[in-house]
């Protein structure tokens, strides 16, 4: 018996059915507008409006504000799409049954968290490469030696581990709408206060609790990398942490549907 | 089967043979979709057991998941994915997915290929749906409500490609609460009414029995007694069943002797029929029969 329908069933390779979420998902987030706002235009405008403000004002930095402020709008960015896009995509994947959906689908679980980094991760080398562009055309001298990348790319993705985890966190726990609204607040509470862009040095006694909040840890880890070429091994340590309580506390609310 | 204190679905007992299709016919609320997620391993059954091709749906759900089909009641897509695209997104999950194109072509899915889902009207979320359900060549497809909210050329459409599936090997298993649906479509009707089967069998089976009906419904509602009047005139051979109050399902043979009774029964309680339909007994009759409810308010 064969006919058009006759069963042939089975799964694909995992790695093809991982690569084909994060393909579909960086393109659904690359796509949709108020993301595209959050992820490249809102990094942009603080980068170019950062550099002439500062420059105006007359801000004291070691290095010239453009090589002060690329690191740290580069750790926005990271932010802004490892928790706020994947938290509100998340909550709104949960309400529109596509996450039940895939769960009659051959991918497992743990292919979708896999498929879910990978499109994280591609959407972000996209940011870097644009903030990176523009940055380059104002001026930005990082530096670039090995030991420099290296450090950029661990602060990247631990940056990256520790946000997206409290981003799913608060996609499971909260409704879609809720998720929404808690995720933009809590991206513009921490890109004003949270030493992202500016560093913890500028925000006085607040260092101390700043340098342990994901956002700062993330943002001089950035800029330690990218100015000075160094490691920094209490920040990366902080965004471990954080990133561990993040998946603790995500795996013990989550529900899938 | 229960949420809270709500017992869902209760003591059903019901076996699904290989390629047939199988329908679970019942009213809004009767259980259908809980039945079926069960079987889909997405809810755990508080007792009994539940095997589909031979396996614990959650147990071995990584197992037997691939080789299941599942069109869920309404959503399951991304609101942004274009329908072709999400239709190519699924069929990639799978090993030897079904053509995209011509799955789409066989079900009307072209006109709005490139449609975000949020705009796709609901017949084209279902028959998105039902493509999505198929595209990786299950052995078996589990469709809930495959045709609510269809015009009715997508509606045939839609019976056309189910019953090809079962023609080239699929098991199909099917909730609907449309009897025309499960009579035209269906190898075997299970009928379930708040959580409990209370009928099943073949279509025939189900609709034999040789009692032919009346349906009368008059104009103003039937004075105090009326019914049980007509029934003493008609006698013990047939019985007579009040729907509503201006309504009557009258079942047995419906001879000269029979409608020449009702017509004078009517005339001395001071009724005038509106209509009057004779006909064999079809599967909302059954339901009526066992339940004294009607299957579609």
């Amino acid at each position: 018996m064969t006919g058009t329908f006759t069963p042939a069933p089975g799964s694909a390779p995992l790695a093809k059915q991982v690569a084909a979420q994060a393909r579909m998902e960086a393109r659904l987030m690359i796509r949709n507008g108020e993301q595209l706002l959050l992820a490249v235009v809102i990094p942009v405008i603080v980068l170019i409006g950062g550099v002439v403000g500062a420059n105006h004002v007359g801000f004291d930095f070691d290095q010239s504000a453009i090589d002060t402020f690329t690191p740290g709008v580069l750790a926005l960015a990271v932010m802004s799409t490892a928790f706020t896009s994947l938290a509100i995509a998340t909550g709104f994947e949960r309400r529109y049954g596509v996450i039940k959906r895939l769960g009659a689908s051959p991918l497992p679980r743990a292919g979708l968290l896999a498929g879910k980094v990978g499109a994280l991760l591609l959407v972000e080398v996209l940011q870097v490469i644009v903030i990176g562009a523009v940055a380059l055309t104002m001026g930005w001298s990082p530096e670039l030696s090995p030991a420099a990348l290296a450090a950029t790319a661990a602060a990247i993705l631990l940056g990256t581990a520790a946000f997206a985890s409290l981003g799913l966190f608060v996609a499971g726990v909260l409704r879609a709408e809720a998720t929404l609204a808690a995720a933009n607040l809590i991206y513009l509470l921490l890109m004003a206060g949270g030493a992202v862009v500016l560093p913890v040095s500028e925000y006085g006694g607040a260092k101390v609790v700043l340098d342990h909040l994901p956002s700062g840890a993330l943002g001089e880890a950035m800029r330690n990398a990218l100015i000075h070429g160094e490691f920094s091994g209490g920040y990366l340590a902080v965004l471990a942490i954080w990133a561990a309580v993040g998946t603790i506390l995500t795996a013990r609310t989550f529900k899938w549907e | 089967m229960r949420y809270g204190d709500k017992v869902a679905v209760d003591a059903l007992d019901l076996t699904v043979e290989r390629n047939t299709i199988t329908a679970v016919l019942g009213p809004n609320g009767a259980g259908k979709t809980t039945t079926l997620e069960t079987c889909e391993g997405y809810r755990r059954p508080h007792a009994g057991s539940v095997r589909v091709l031979g396996m614990d749906p959650i147990r071995q759900r990584s197992a037997l998941i691939p080789r299941i089909g599942v069109m869920l009641q309404g959503q399951g897509a991304w609101s942004g994915a274009r329908a072709l695209e999400m239709l190519t997104h699924i069929a990639k999950l799978h090993a030897n997915p079904l053509d995209v194109d011509m799955l789409a072509d066989r079900i009307g899915l072209h006109d709005c290929g490139r449609t975000p889902y949020r705009r796709l009207s609901g017949g084209q979320q279902q028959r998105l749906g039902l493509a999505m359900a198929v595209v990786g060549r299950p052995e078996v497809v589990f469709v809930d409500e495959p045709t609510a909210g269809m015009d009715p050329l997508a509606r045939r459409s839609t019976w056309e490609l189910l019953g090809e599936l079962r023609d080239d090997g699929v098991t199909v298993v099917l909730t609907t609460h449309y009897m025309d649906e499960a009579e035209r479509l269906a190898d075997r009707i299970h009928i379930i009414d708040q959580g409990r089967m209370i009928a099943s069998g073949t279509p025939l089976e189900l609709t034999r029995g040789g009692t032919a009906t009346i349906r009368l419904v008059v104009t103003k509602p039937f004075p105090e007694g009326a019914p049980e009047n007509l029934q003493r005139a008609l006698g013990d051979q047939v019985e007579v069943r009040p729907i509503s109050e201006i309504s009557l399902l009258i079942t047995g043979p419906a001879d000269h002797t029979t409608l020449a009774t009702v017509a004078a029964w009517c005339e001395t309680q001071g009724v005038l029929p509106e209509s009057l339909n004779l006909g064999q007994r079809n599967l909302e009759d059954v339901f009526l029969e066992i339940t004294g409810r009607e299957l579609e308010s």
